[in-house]
């Protein structure tokens, strides 16, 4: 019986030949992930216990991401906490603000994140490095303690289910809405304590950071992580932003799935999730009443990133976001805004009326930059539309692709993105 | 130990309303239990004294990984939870705290509010005295006994070194 790349990783990890699901298992972490929220009760509770060391400063990866530029007096702490303790353990990865971006984000772009490696941080969307072929999963900040002591973390190998997606996925619909049919399908706890295993035609024609917005939302269906085999295009990929080596695993033929989704994509439509669930999705062309939005959020490690900036631009450009509605574009990271801004793209969203704001987590989680009232609703390319996750407990989110997002800012209600794509 | 339940008969409670993320600018379990469980339920605070359990159905603690959702209950003075099940990162997070997440199936629809509820660890079981009924739980594996009797991951790990 072989082996899927989850136990393979693990297995190597923990010094094993292989492992099963249900294993208890003590892993080597290659990468620990460091932003502002988890990170500072981490460093709290090693100091209390007069833990003065880190395992391994090379292998730490610091970025205040969730409420940066500092948005009070609390956050300004937070991070100058950060500050000191990375100056103290000489931790050379850190991105401050001018460097910064959103950690999913910034951390595969900045060359961190390589096939085979085992990558954890406080964060639950940290499933998306899976995109490279890595094992990446969020942990809380006792774990993340616990790795920035000792460099190891336990782990129970999980079982895993293969999503294997073949067919041609129609004009105007985009990996963001594959993964909300996914999770619509299977359910926010479809995957619970389970690795999502992503393969096929489809998955082979997607760029990597369209593998990176399926693999981000694994854990919108309860997965420990999201992983897809790494093939040339990842090598790549990886290869364009770091000389580090690196070993490819990948899933044996005869490995042992505990379920397998056979998907054609090709009837597909672009989806959106209604409140409050990411689960609610809905085809776009079903939806008959008239949501309007008044507010459109285009960002988040999930859909921030250039090809999300581009789509978007695309249907936006020479035309007016509703005079109702108002729209806020963060490009993921730094890297990423200067390349929008080469390409025009910033230009073209602030012509149509949006605003344009730093990268930052900000209005994904309902921190700053751009919190709703009671009452209002936003069309966003996040991940979560829970109660009151970006703002008021009595707002409304709704998830869709850039392309959507960008669409019903047009129209001030949530709209078919493909009307816009037609015309070129 | 023995406390009285606060019944949330809901899947999929998230960490989002457990603590929102407004307020994750503090760590402590005093300034975050100010806010426990506010958008869901503003009584909370005032309802809870110290020794009581939540239970709730399905996957109790999802989305993110944010610890301080289990701070902001044990600050509170939740001792445990008990679910039909849990998300992946809380159940975690609870044990690396040694807070009980306690699973056991149809929960929610067999306790219910102010229930005086004893958690029996040793032999598995869920005591309802109001009721007079024993339901039975998942046993938490080895590890996760010898982290609770440690006081959390970290602890465990410096006794263990
Ligand atoms: S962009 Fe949103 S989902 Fe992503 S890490 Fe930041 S807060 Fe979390």
């Amino acid at each position: 019986m072989g082996s899927t790349i989850t136990e393979k990783i693990l297995a190597k990890h923990s010094g094993r030949k292989k492992v099963v699901p249900g294993d208890l298992v003590n892993a080597e972490i290659d990468v620990i992930m460091c932003h502002d929220v988890t990170t500072t009760p981490a460093i709290d509770m090693l100091e209390e216990r007069s833990i003065d060391k880190v395992c391994d400063p090379k292998k730490i990866v610091v970025m205040p991401d969730h409420f940066i530029p500092n948005k009070d007096i609390k956050s300004a702490e937070m991070v100058a906490k950060i500050r000191r303790w990375v100056k103290k353990h000489n931790i050379e990865n850190f991105y401050d603000l001018g460097r910064h971006g959103v950690c999913h984000a910034l951390l595969p772009e900045q060359g961190h994140v390589t096939p085979g490696k085992t990558i954890i941080c406080g964060d639950s969307h940290t499933s998306t490095h899976g995109a490279l072929g890595a094992f990446s999963t969020g942990v809380g900040s006792t774990d993340l303690a616990a790795a920035i002591a000792t460099g190891e973390l336990w782990f129970k190998v999980p079982e895993t289910i293969l999503f294997n997606l073949t067919g041609k996925l129609p004009f105007g619909v985009y990996s963001k809405d594959i993964i909300l049919y996914i999770i619509n399908r299977i359910g926010v706890d479809g995957a619970l304590y389970k690795s999502m295993e992503f393969k096929g035609s489809v998955i082979d024609e997607l760029t990597i950071e369209s593998r990176m917005t399926i693999c981000n939302m694994a854990i919108e269906a309860g997965g420990k992580a999201g992983l897809i085999n790494p093939d040339q295009k990842t090598i790549d990929y990886v290869k364009s932003r770091t000389n580090d080596e690196f070993e490819l695993f990948s899933s044996d033929e005869d490995a042992k799935y505990e379920k397998v989704y056979d998907i054609d994509v090709s009837k597909l439509e672009p989806i959106v999730a209604f409140p409050s669930l990411p689960s609610n999705g809905k085809k776009v062309s079903k939806i008959t009443e008239n949501i309007t939005v008044d507010q459109a959020y285009l960002g988040s490690c999930t859909n921030g990133r250039i090809e999300d900036l581009r789509v978007a631009a695309q249907i936006l450009k020479g035309k007016k976001i509703a005079s109702e509605t108002r729209m806020i574009v963060v490009p993921a990271t730094t890297e990423i805004w200067k390349q929008a801004n080469k390409e025009g793209l910033l230009d073209i969203f602030m012509d149509a009326g949006a605003t344009v704001s730093t990268p930052t987590c900000g209005a994904c989680l309902g921190g700053h930059m751009g919190i709703l009232a009671a009452g209002e609703k936003c069309i966003s390319s996040t991940n979560r539309n829970f109660i009151g996750r970006m703002g008021s407990p009595k707002s409304e989110v709704y998830l869709g692709s850039p392309a959507t997002v960008a669409a019903s800012a047009i129209e001030g209600k949530i709209t078919d993105p493909r009307k816009y794509l037609l015309v070129t | 130990m023995i406390g009285k339940a606060h019944t949330y008969k809901r899947d999929h409670i998230n960490t989002d309303e457990i603590i929102p993320a407004r307020y994750l600018n503090m760590d402590q379990e005093k300034d975050l239990a100010l806010h426990a469980m506010e958008d869901i339920d503003k009584d909370f605070l005032n309802n809870v004294s110290e020794g009581d359990f939540i239970v709730a159905g399905e996957d109790f603690g999802c989305g993110s990984s944010r610890e301080h959702a289990v701070w902001s209950l044990r600050g509170a003075g939740i001792r445990a939870v008990i679910a039909d099940s849990f998300a992946r990162i809380f159940y975690r997070n609870c044990l690396n705290n040694g807070f009980l997440a306690i699973e056991s199936k149809g929960v929610a629809d067999k306790i219910s509010t102010k229930d005086e509820v004893e958690i029996d660890l040793k032999n598995g079981l869920l005591k309802n005295h109001t009721k007079n009924e024993e339901y039975e739980f998942i046993p938490l594996p080895d590890f996760a006994k010898k982290m609770l009797d440690a006081g959390g991951l970290l602890n465990y790990i410096i006794k263990n070194k």
